[in-house]
């Protein structure tokens, strides 16, 4: 057996062969780890869709739901407030919402089903803080020709009635409309599309 | 006549014998320039303040209860009930933000006598990756009260992730194991906070330090000491302006913990919040996710690069420009002895563009910090009146991160091509006999 005679190639081989099976092996054993990382099941099953009585809100009012431990924002919109939307489309980043922040069945400036009944997840679209609530028409220092809408204290994004994106700010994007529908004329779900509920 | 304790070393050694040679090689036989000044402080202190983590953090972890239902509670737990929790408590909160301050000193001491540069870049690095790895598991600890600003900071620290085209909405989730950051996410950084980085800071101070010594700590002149004359009162070989860092340096650095100390004490008996910096106010109010503070901004170590995040404005559909920058800022750090190629190494030997560029550079990184604290918000109204703000701070900040990056561009012209008018550098130390 006492070979001098060192064949390189064939210790170059395996030296290659073994760190290619050991790299392998290192790669699958670390995706469990890795795996294990991602939402659990118990999380998964808490995403739940949510069904909120919205009876009892107020015209220009405003009624914070949670869905997947995410604020959804629902807005009882007046017709003056309604109306103004249209005139805010100059300063907008994105006014007729075709960046797919939404189901496909908003569409219009209301980005609504029903133009009246915002529903918008408020998660302020730049690094996910919860925008204030500010509908009152009047100069504020963040903006002085302000129309109501929501701030975000942030980085002062803002947004209008709508959760339409102003420019300038930055959020690149309007706020998330989540999947809904009417159940009925007082309650919406939130987390399904109308034509999965039927 | 031996006693027991010299009887005890020879035993040590007959079985271990690389130990004292290692001692020698790092503590009574290392040999620093004997010019150390001030600024030379914050490194060992730095170490200080580590073993202080460490130490007050074992015994938090006796009595914090890493879960989103039992976390604020724990920690109030720990200020109210358990003796003299509120001093461990404490003592790791000041001891963070006390963290960041020496390591930023320790730092700029370096970018300024040129201690990244040839042969020290490898010092260089593993310093920087100390530093990251030093923010990962500040960020994970101010995570752990599960306060309101922890819930927030980390909602908003995560989704930076978020921005990232394509993968980004997913790696949140990843990151977060949730929808929100929720039990999982403050698991996950607990475990993170107390175990995994602990370990990887430790490792990496080790590496900080062998590759130091090999080199040899450079000093205010920026000379190299080794290419100096040879021969001091302890050995011939040994560099003449050099001296044993023990007991030499041990007993300097001694001195200089007195004062750190004194400085840490006064703030934990007398200013532990230190009027909202070291521990802000809206962190002793429970997680609640549906109700954002009115003020976000993280803890004032990370401003500066916060306020960087800020700057940048939405473009082609995706934020991922501010945060492009923000990592960017760092990246450009480790980076510096590439950028900096002046063969002068010190301040003092440097020409006048340099010291305006440092001077501008240090300003831009306290502006930057005024902009991350919100204090920029503040004080326009106050000083200008009714004036729109936000245009007012970007131009500022925006100008600010231009002079930030601006300033690794400049130094790479200015040595690259030797525009650079240099003093002479002496031969050896300023003061030796």
């Amino acid at each position: 057996m006492a070979n001098e005679v060192v064949d390189h190639s064939r210790r170059r081989f395996l030296t290659a062969a073994t760190a290619v099976v050991g790299g392998v092996g290192i790669v699958s054993a670390a995706v469990p780890f890795i795996k294990s990382w991602e939402p659990s099941a118990r999380a998964k099953a808490a995403g739940a869709p949510v069904t909120a009585d919205i009876s009892k809100i107020e015209l220009g009012q405003k009624v914070d739901y949670a869905w997947r431990g995410l604020p959804v924002f629902v807005v009882n919109r007046t017709k003056e407030q309604l109306a103004l939307l249209p005139s805010l489309d100059p300063r907008l980043t994105d006014p007729n919402s075709s960046v797919d922040q939404q189901p496909s069945y908003i569409k219009g400036v209301d980005r609504s089903i029903k133009p009246e009944w915002l529903v918008v997840v408020g998660i302020c679209t730049h690094l996910g803080c919860v925008p204030e609530f500010v509908p009152v028409i009047r100069p504020e220092s963040f903006d002085p020709e302000w129309k109501g809408g929501f701030f975000c204290p942030c980085h002062k994004s803002r947004y209008d009635l709508s959760g339409r994106v102003f420019k300038g700010v930055p959020a690149p994007k309007n706020l998330q409309v989540p999947a809904y529908h009417f159940v009925d004329d007082t309650h919406i779900q939130i987390g399904v599309d109308p034509q999965e509920a039927g | 006549m031996s006693n027991v304790f010299t009887r005890m070393g020879d035993w040590i050694t007959e079985r271990s014998p690389g130990l004292m040679p290692m001692y020698r090689k790092h503590l009574s036989e290392y040999y620093a320039p004997k010019t150390f000044n001030l600024w030379y402080y914050f490194g060992s202190l730095a170490m200080l303040v580590l073993v202080n983590q460490i130490v007050t953090g074992i015994f938090l972890t006796m009595n914090y209860n890493p879960s989103a239902a039992g976390a604020f509670d724990s920690v109030e737990y720990i200020m109210r009930d358990v003796e003299w929790g509120w001093l461990i408590r404490y003592m790791h909160s000041t001891g963070a933000s006390l963290f960041f301050v020496v390591v930023f000193l320790h730092m700029f001491r370096g970018i300024m006598y040129g201690s990244f540069k040839k042969p020290r870049e490898l010092v260089w690095l593993l310093g920087m990756m100390i530093y990251l790895a030093l923010m990962a598991e500040a960020f994970m600890g101010y995570v752990l009260p599960w306060g309101n600003m922890s819930f927030w900071g980390a909602k908003v620290i995560i989704s930076l992730f978020g921005t990232i085209p394509v993968v980004g909405g997913h790696l949140v989730e990843w990151i977060m194991g949730d929808y929100l950051p929720a039990d999982a996410t403050l698991n996950r950084f607990f475990a993170l906070h107390v175990i995994a980085l602990p370990m990887v800071l430790l490792l990496l101070v080790v590496l900080h330090l062998a590759a130091l010594h090999e080199v040899g700590s450079n000093n205010p002149d920026g000379v190299e000491i080794k290419k100096g004359p040879k021969g001091n009162r302890w050995s011939p070989l040994a560099p003449a302006d050099g001296i044993p860092f023990h007991p030499y340096y041990t007993v300097k650095d001694l001195f200089g913990v007195g004062v750190f100390l004194m400085v840490a004490a006064f703030i934990i008996f007398f200013a532990p919040t230190l009027g909202g910096w070291f521990l802000e106010h809206d962190n002793f109010i429970r997680a609640n996710n549906l109700v954002t503070p009115s003020l976000i901004k993280p803890s004032w170590y990370f401003t500066p690069f916060y306020a960087i995040v800020r700057m940048f404005p939405a473009m082609f559909g995706t934020a991922v420009w501010g945060v492009v920058a923000m990592f960017g800022s760092i990246a450009v750090l480790f980076a510096l002895p590439w950028f900096d190629v002046g063969k002068v190494k010190s301040i003092r030997y440097r020409g006048t563009g340099y010291k305006v560029a440092l001077g501008m550079w240090v300003f831009a990184f306290f502006g930057l910090g005024a902009i991350g604290t919100d204090m920029t918000a503040e004080l326009i109204p106050e000083l200008f009146g009714n004036v729109d703000v936000t245009f007012w701070e970007n131009l500022f900040g925006r100008t600010m991160v231009l002079i930030y990056f601006g300033f690794f561009v400049f130094l790479w012209f200015y040595t690259h091509f030797g525009w650079e008018k240099t003093k002479p550098v002496p031969e050896r130390v300023t003061t030796h006999d």
